[in-house]
């Protein structure tokens, strides 16, 4: 006769979420007291894949909730209800320096969620699981288009949500890496901002030409951006992350064309040379470059190229002029670009300048330069290829993965209330603090 | 140019199954507006269905349609899920109209936009709006078509090593092959078989038992299936389905079964598909002559005695309620549920006009109290239900168009229910049968009987 078999049953509620919605993990109908693993795995786009896994206990009832109980063991420990997101690392024989990102976000990240019989650590291809599921995470929710732009040179992708509109705008800019990435600006429409992502160091016209693009690029964008029918031109924010933060400060405090609602400048500095060019302000990285220290490991470390923090007005974008809301994101333990140090500059400047008011820093201890959005796994390093080099480097990050992941999801979600107040507020400033 | 900034409308979780509750919220409103909220969806049959609630923001200037009461409109209270179980056609859209998915691996399209003011809010375009996904299908299930020996129907299997407990899912009559509870089932961790039996023309009644039996094993031997572990789940004609194998078959032992507006009228030696056939004549005869004498003369089994029972309501909707009560009364006519032995639990709705299905529930619990089995039966019986007690969110349907069978004649049929009562009929006994199934399929083998 059948063995008594105690079918567990796994859930995770909900199956499809945004990449920054929670869920919640359940595990039922398992023996009391009894050892489970629940592991994560995800093949990305190139291939690889990732895992994450907790080491559970049952209790009386049988039951594993993952946001109320604590993990004892795996790749996170304690009450972490999303650490089967956040934990993610390549599997045991993966190639070093690799970093989670996804290129095509019209289709989901799919991860399957699987319970084991014990406390398991490594050699998962070979158990058998005693359930599974599939989960999706996606970064464009529902009814939220995608549209290439590529009107006067633009390299670029705009993202309108779901809806008549209008909405305000948002211009999007990551780093020195280059290429059109795009998650972020889809996920904030997500959010309720038209957002454009801009690829604005390997732009098409670059590639072709061999030129970099100049300052009109940005404001072409920002023109484009304001006269689309469905976005509410006087209300656009910028949002750039590290070199972009560069160039978010230069368009917010000197364009004459571009007027920001907002500013969001993560993991990146105003020092550079007022009124350069992009190439001029990379050259002007390029010519501290023997300022490049190296780890142990021979992860290269960029953070001293601005160090110290000039007291040359030309040297500096002159924050003491900015006229719309600011929002900084450090992480204090950047080792590629000195935030911390160009935060607290910024804040004596503003300070003096007497718009300190339009100032909020948030800074996160042992946080690292890639603030991203919430539950993208943490890379301490990763290789990287820039414009500037021809060969990969394998570049160090920094940030302690725990206090790394919280920092995201709680920078994250100040980010979006700072964006919604300043461009969809004036009316009830309490009206998101549900948030 | 000023540009009026719009208020934001979000919907959590944007994706999720038909099962799932969302929570609407309107934010950045004016305080004190009154506001109407709108979800319309447009079918797969292309008919546009919608729900409407008349709102008033609070003075944060946000309207919750979790928490906040609606003031009027297709549902009035505080109803988180008004928006979908109260939806209905368009006005100007054809009559009896019903609403099924189809195609159960794309989701339903629900747009909810909020418009300013109450009434005419429609004259107006929206000041915001977004989109919702409701699933049939949870990631990872796996749709497969099964055509083998001679058995037609679609398997469902959820994600995940298996194996896993089974359903075979039997729909009514008179509407071809529906997957959609299938593939919700199998995304609740059940495999589940939708099987069509009323396509083919089966020769005799035993032909048809061995095709459910036939049927019944190609399943019970499929790898990711748990053998000893299989329920039957019927609505309507499909209980009968359920009674009838349950009661008589030596080959399939289900470990439960579900019977929703139950049905065991089963005469010995006919095929379902031939009762339902001589069903679907007496239903043409009586829409085309109103002279019962032609009718009496015309039809000779043993329907035509019960004509004059037939029963047509203030709109000219066709009850089928007492002349099924008429049919039940010789217990010769009906499936021995006295026979059953396995846990059992019938769902009915009080105000079932299609089906005699309360009576019936009465019947088998009588039966089975005389076999001293009375704790094999769980029974729910819904005040103000109607006849097709479908997944939780789905609209309510009062009366449809019936086509009847080889024929173009059309008649409305009366299901019955009121729908806010019918809308917490569907969401309480899909939330009790899966806990009913998952008692008795998914536990260990110390069976309880009762809930």
């Amino acid at each position: 006769m059948q063995l008594s078999l105690r079918l567990k049953c796994l859930s995770v509620q909900p199956s499809r979420g945004l990449m920054d919605e929670k869920f919640i993990v359940l595990v039922q109908n398992a023996l009391p007291g009894s050892q489970l693993t629940i592991r994560a795995l995800h093949q990305c786009e190139d291939g690889h894949s990732w895992e994450a896994f907790g080491h559970y206990t049952a209790d009386t009832t049988g039951t594993i909730n993952v946001s109320e109980d604590p993990s004892i063991g795996g790749t996170y420990s304690g009450v972490e209800q999303m650490g089967l997101l956040w934990s993610f690392r390549p599997i045991p024989g993966s190639k070093s320096g690799l970093r989670m990102r996804k290129k095509n976000i019209q289709t989901p990240m799919e991860v399957t969620i699987s319970v084991y019989q014990g406390h398991q650590t490594e050699g998962f291809a070979d158990l058998v699981p005693l359930s599974g599921v599939a989960v999706e995470r996606w970064y464009m929710a529902p009814g939220v288009r995608r549209i290439p732009v590529t009107e006067g040179g633009l390299t670029a992708a705009l993202f309108l949500p779901s809806g008549p509109g209008p909405f305000p705008g948002l211009l999007d800019l990551w780093g020195g890496g280059g290429q059109l990435v795009e998650y972020r600006a889809a996920l904030l429409a997500s959010h309720g901002f038209a957002s454009m992502a801009i690829d604005y160091l390997t732009a098409k016209i670059t590639m072709e030409t061999g030129k970099m693009v100049d300052n009109q690029y940005f404001e072409t964008a920002y023109r484009v951006l304001q006269q689309h029918p469905q976005v509410c031109g006087s209300k656009i924010a910028m949002i750039g992350l590290s070199f972009g933060t560069s160039i978010t400060l230069k368009m917010a405090v000197y364009s004459e064309v571009i007027k920001l609602s907002a500013a969001v400048c993560i993991s990146g500095s105003h020092v550079q040379p007022v009124d350069g060019s992009v190439e001029e302000i990379l050259r002007f990285f390029q010519k501290n470059g023997e300022k490049t220290r190296f780890s142990e490991k021979n992860e290269v470390i960029w953070r001293d190229l601005l160090l110290p923090i000039p007291t040359d007005p030309s040297l500096k974008v002159n924050v003491g002029r900015l006229q719309c809301p600011l929002l900084l994101v450090v992480g204090e333990d950047d080792q590629n670009w000195p935030s911390q140090e160009s935060a607290l500059d910024i804040k004596e400047m503003m300070a003096r300048a007497g718009n300190s008011h339009l100032l909020t820093v948030l800074s996160y201890p042992n946080a690292g330069h890639l603030i991203e959005p919430p539950y993208t796994p943490h890379a301490r390093s990763s290789t990287l290829k820039t414009v500037e080099i021809e060969e990969k480097v394998m570049c160090l990050w920094g940030g302690q993965t725990v206090e790394h992941s919280r920092a995201q999801e709680d920078a994250w979600k100040k980010m979006v209330v700072f964006l919604k107040e300043n461009l969809y507020g004036g009316r009830n400033p309490t009206s998101f603090s549900h948030l | 140019m000023t540009q009026a900034v719009p208020p934001i409308l979000s919907i959590t979780p944007s994706r999720a199954l038909v099962d799932e509750k969302f929570q609407v919220l309107v934010e950045n409103l004016p305080p004190g507006c009154p506001v109407t909220l709108h979800s319309l969806h447009h079918s797969e049959d292309k008919d546009d269905w919608e729900a409407y609630g008349h709102y008033v923001s609070d003075h944060r200037g946000v309207v919750s349609v979790t928490e906040d009461l609606s003031f009027g409109g297709t549902y009035t209270g505080k109803e988180p899920m008004g928006l979908l179980w109260s939806m209905r056609p368009v006005p100007g859209s054809r009559e009896g109209l019903r609403l099924r998915k189809i195609n159960v691996c794309t989701p339903m399209l629900v747009n909810i936009s909020v418009h300013s003011g109450h009434e005419d809010f429609r004259d107006r375009t929206p000041l915001a709006s977004a989109l919702a996904e409701r699933w049939y299908m949870a990631p990872g299930v796996k749709r497969i078509d099964i055509n083998k020996q001679g058995v037609q129907g679609t398997l469902f299997i959820p994600p995940g090593p298996g194996p896993f407990p089974t359903l075979l899912d039997m729909w009514g009559g008179g509407v071809g092959l529906l997957e959609y509870r299938s593939a919700l089932l199998a995304s609740r961790g059940y495999v589940s078989f939708s099987l069509d039996y009323l396509r083919s023309e089966h020769l005799s009644a035993d032909v048809e038992f061995k095709y459910f039996e036939t049927a019944f094993n190609i399943i019970r031997n499929h790898p990711q299936v748990i053998p000893d572990r299989v329920g039957i789940l019927g609505i309507s004609l499909g209980s009968t389905v359920a009674f009838n194998l349950t009661a008589y078959s030596t080959i399939i032992k289900p470990r439960c079964i579900v019977c929703i507006s139950s049905n065991h009228y089963h005469p010995p030696g006919t095929t379902l598909k031939a009762g339902f056939k001589i069903l679907s004549k007496y239903v043409l005869l009586t829409v085309c002559h109103e002279n019962l004498m032609i009718i009496q003369i015309i039809v000779t089994n043993m329907y035509h005695r019960h004509f004059h029972k037939a029963h047509f309501d203030e709109n000219n909707y066709m009850s089928w309620r007492s002349f099924g009560l008429d049919l039940i009364a010789d217990p010769s006519n009906n499936v021995e549920v006295g026979r059953i032995n396995c846990p059992m639990l019938l769902v009915n709705g009080c105000d079932d006009q299609n089906w005699p299905t309360v009576e019936t529930a009465e019947e088998v619990a009588r039966l089975l109290r005389e076999g001293g089995k009375e704790h094999l039966l769980s029974r729910l019986a819904y005040p103000g239900a109607g006849h097709l007690i479908e997944p939780p969110f789905s609209p309510h349907f009062r009366a449809t168009k019936f086509i009847i069978l080889n024929s173009k004649k059309k008649v409305i049929l009366l299901w019955g229910g009121h729908t806010k009562a019918h809308s917490d009929a569907q969401e309480d006994s899909w939330r009790k049968i899966l806990s009913f199934l998952q008692l008795h399929l998914y536990h260990s083998p110390s069976v309880k009987a009762k809930l």
